[in-house]
């Protein structure tokens, strides 16, 4: 049976259909839907775990219990992961560990463009990379394969448009692999010094074998057609250039991207007066190439930034630009928005009225950023606001009255406690605002330890930010409603004031969970003086029509929050 | 038969994912292949939605690029324009006749163009106008826009109805079906 699957929900499959028996993951566009697809069976154990290198040391733990294990994460999150990964490719695997990464190259929803192909070489493990979902769904059975062979664990790479496109798989059954026996072995598993150095050499061995697998390897395809042009490429790049130049140039297709083969690449560029190198992002196949001695087009010309596309290719290699109609009109832009009814609205409102300096973080709180609010300085990573804040406040403390961290429940979660231990233990009277939407947000509605369910929906531990807040050592902990807009400013403005550190939870459930009741639309009426206060609130649910305030009631939600503001009782 | 491509457009929330999955299975079901490509995460948050469907013998890019797009069906004027450039010369748009401001035109950084489809005639664009949002009203739910813009497609294409009810059986909840039924119901009608 051929179903259409996004690439994420193959990849779930293809666990499934594996015999994969445990599953944690962080979410992260674009990887979130492999471990929500995952969740749906229900042969898997499956969870979300409070951040990616949680999540990657429960893969590995279960792997050296015998499971086949997995966990996911966006590019990013295999930073925050790169610590058990990097040893872990020392210690091997017991049952199959398979690792997703997903990359975003043009960062539809990220906050770099790294290549994570960089973290397969550096540790040193094997990585595979597909270009469909049938082929995501293939390649996840054959790296567990693989990495039961040769003791590693595997990491398959997903792009953006791998994970988010959908296209046909045929649907195998589920192979029962069960679990491996657990032998009690600390020169395997017990990485000090005495044992890693041994492990070590295994390491450097292993990869002699891998580049011999790679030579072999079907994941590696060679497509001969006429011409004098080669063309080395994998993932979907491979697409676009099949879609760019079609069968008038011969494919070098790489389904393992670490690490390369040497002999296959020599022998395929001799056969060809021009070779070019298609991958996105980073240079490295060509480098490879230009290692083995091979004269290669690459990156001179496609560039490190951004997508490729087959549009891009047509035009470097073959010149064709395209054809297309326009209109004179320039289109203004329509950047992303925080949504009508949004929780966080009522905090950043009140921090650029202040004018406040906002130490921001990850999730949908960093729009607080965007026009009209402007209501962020800086954002970095997971984590970073309340870091970064107890940073700039150790650097100029007159900034202590004027600056706040914001970050959202998951992301305080994920890697915000331990800053806010910091803040207290090496003392800043810093203030720091937990956005208590009850949910991860961005990523599309997640829970997280704080909602009080788990990955399938039953009920768990929850964990009390209250009280968490205060044993990590702030006694200044209080909650607002930030549909309240002068509570909640009364509330920064005295702890901002106060001489300790101190956490305000802005408390309030994402207007767009199912569970939220909402109120009736609101209308503006004849009192409006068209003084334009309620644009201030950045709501895209109000705009201005005729000199007066206009409401879209299929977008309002009723918050309420422009009521408050408008002075002149115009909105009912 | 060659790969054919067909682009969604809307805003953030306007159920774009839907409408691409819903054509997606009609034209699976119809024996070609085909790929469909989203976007997740952050521009869903009321920006621009892009949505790429192609299908034909075989495809290989999931992405649709400028002056490719056989077709394209939007659910807003603004962004109906902003697409033009990947329509195929001899292509079609088909677009809600719903407005839906920007943030930079809320905060009055600039004004949103008025004369969209008078500019399209102009340029001789083949472009279809409906009023998706009141038939969707009509049919008992505004979120419906998008299944009633399926409607008017799927009067664009040679493909038996009942291909197109199966595929709304198959992606929409069963509580939300007779309402949905309704609202591809009032898109063939209105064209």
């Amino acid at each position: 049976m051929k179903k259409l699957m996004l690439g994420n929900e193959a990849f779930a499959r293809g666990l499934y259909e594996a015999g994969c028996n445990v599953v944690s993951s962080y979410p992260g566009t674009p990887s979130t839907e492999i471990t929500e697809e995952v969740a749906k069976y229900e042969e898997i154990y499956a969870e979300w775990a409070p951040n990616e290198k949680v999540a990657m040391e429960v893969a590995i733990g279960a792997s050296m219990a015998g499971a086949r294990s997995f966990c996911g994460m966006k590019h990013v999150g295999l930073n925050v992961a790169a610590d058990p990964l990097y040893t872990a490719a020392y210690t091997g695997v017991n049952g199959g560990l398979v690792v997703a990464v997903a990359d975003d190259p043009g960062m539809h929803s990220s906050q770099n463009e790294q290549d994570s192909r960089h973290h397969a070489a550096a540790s040193k493990v094997l990585m595979l990379e597909p270009s469909d979902s049938q082929e995501v769904k293939d390649f996840v059975k054959e790296a567990y394969r693989l990495s039961e062979e040769y003791d590693t664990p595997v990491i398959v790479r997903m792009s953006t448009r791998v994970a988010h496109s959908q296209s046909a798989v045929e649907l195998c059954d589920r192979e029962e692999v069960g679990l491996k026996e657990y032998v009690k072995n600390p020169q395997k598993n017990v990485m000090m010094p005495a044992n890693a150095r041994g492990r070590h050499v295994f390491v450097e061995e292993r990869t002699k074998k891998l580049i011999q697998e790679a030579e072999a390897s079907i994941l590696n395809k060679i497509e001969m057609n006429d011409g004098q042009i080669g063309v080395i490429t994998s993932g979907t790049s491979y697409l676009y250039a099949k879609e760019a130049l079609g069968d008038s140039v011969s494919y070098l297709k790489l389904g393992i991207v670490n690490p390369l083969p040497s002999y296959i690449i020599r022998s395929f560029c001799k056969k060809f007066e021009t070779v070019y190198v298609i991958e996105e992002l980073d240079d490295i196949i060509e480098t490879q190439c230009k290692k083995l001695g091979c004269e290669v087009i690459g990156k001179e010309i496609f560039g490190f930034i951004g997508e490729l596309s087959q549009s891009i290719i047509r035009e470097k290699i073959k010149g064709i630009s395209p054809d297309y109609l326009t209109i004179p009109t320039e289109i203004p832009v329509r950047p992303p928005v925080m949504c009508a009814g949004c929780p966080h609205r009522g905090v950043f409102y009140n921090l650029a009225k202040h004018k406040i300096t906002v130490s921001g973080d990850i999730g949908c709180y960093t729009l607080g950023a965007a026009q009209p609010l402007c209501a962020m300085d800086t954002t970095v990573c997971m984590g970073a606001s309340i870091s970064g804040l107890h940073g700039m406040n150790k650097a100029r403390p007159e900034m202590e009255k004027k600056s706040v961290a914001v970050i959202g429940d998951s992301t305080f979660m994920h890697s915000g406690m331990t800053g806010l231990v910091n803040i207290a233990y090496n003392a800043t009277n810093s203030t720091v605002i937990i956005l208590d939407n009850s949910i991860t947000g961005m990523t599309g509605h997640q829970q997280n330890p704080t909602t009080g369910y788990n990955l399938k929906g039953d009920v768990a531990a929850k964990v009390n930010l209250e009280a968490l807040c205060k044993a990590l050592g702030i006694d200044r902990v209080r909650v607002v409603d930030p549909y309240n807009l002068a509570e909640t400013e009364k509330a920064i403005l005295e702890e901002l004031e106060a001489d300790a550190p101190s956490v305000i939870i802005s408390r309030r459930p994402c207007a767009l969970l199912k569970y939220v009741k909402h109120n009736p639309p609101l209308k503006s009426n004849d009192k409006c003086k068209g003084c334009k206060a309620c644009l201030k609130l950045g709501c895209p649910a109000i705009s201005i029509k005729a000199g007066k305030a206009c409401i879209d009631h299929t977008l309002c939600v009723g918050c309420g929050i422009c009521k408050e503001l408008c002075k002149f009782d115009a909105i009912e | 038969m060659d790969t054919r491509s067909i682009m969604i457009v809307g805003v953030g929330g306007q159920g774009s994912l839907l409408a691409s999955r819903i054509l997606g299975h009609v034209l699976l079901m119809q024996g070609f292949e085909v790929k469909v490509s989203e976007v997740h995460g952050m521009s869903q948050r009321g920006g621009s939605v892009v949505t790429y469907v192609k299908y034909g013998d075989k495809v290989y890019s999931p992405v649709v690029e400028k002056g490719e797009a056989d077709l394209i069906v939007s659910f807003e004027q603004l962004e109906a324009a902003r697409s033009l450039p990947y329509l195929k010369k001899g292509g079609t748009i088909i677009t809600s006749t719903q407005k839906l401001d920007p943030m930079p035109v809320i905060t009055g950084a600039t004004t949103y163009p008025e004369d969209i489809f008078n500019q399209f005639r102009d340029a001789g664009v083949d472009f279809v106008s409906v009023n998706a949002l009141e038939l969707a009203e009509q049919a008992g739910s505004a979120k419906a826009s998008n299944v009633v813009l399926m409607g008017v497609v799927s009067t664009k294409m040679s493909i038996e109805k009942e291909v197109w009810l199966k595929a709304l059986e198959e992606c929409v909840p069963a509580k939300f079906l007779e309402l949905n039924k309704k609202a591809f119901e009032l898109g063939r009608e209105c064209y």
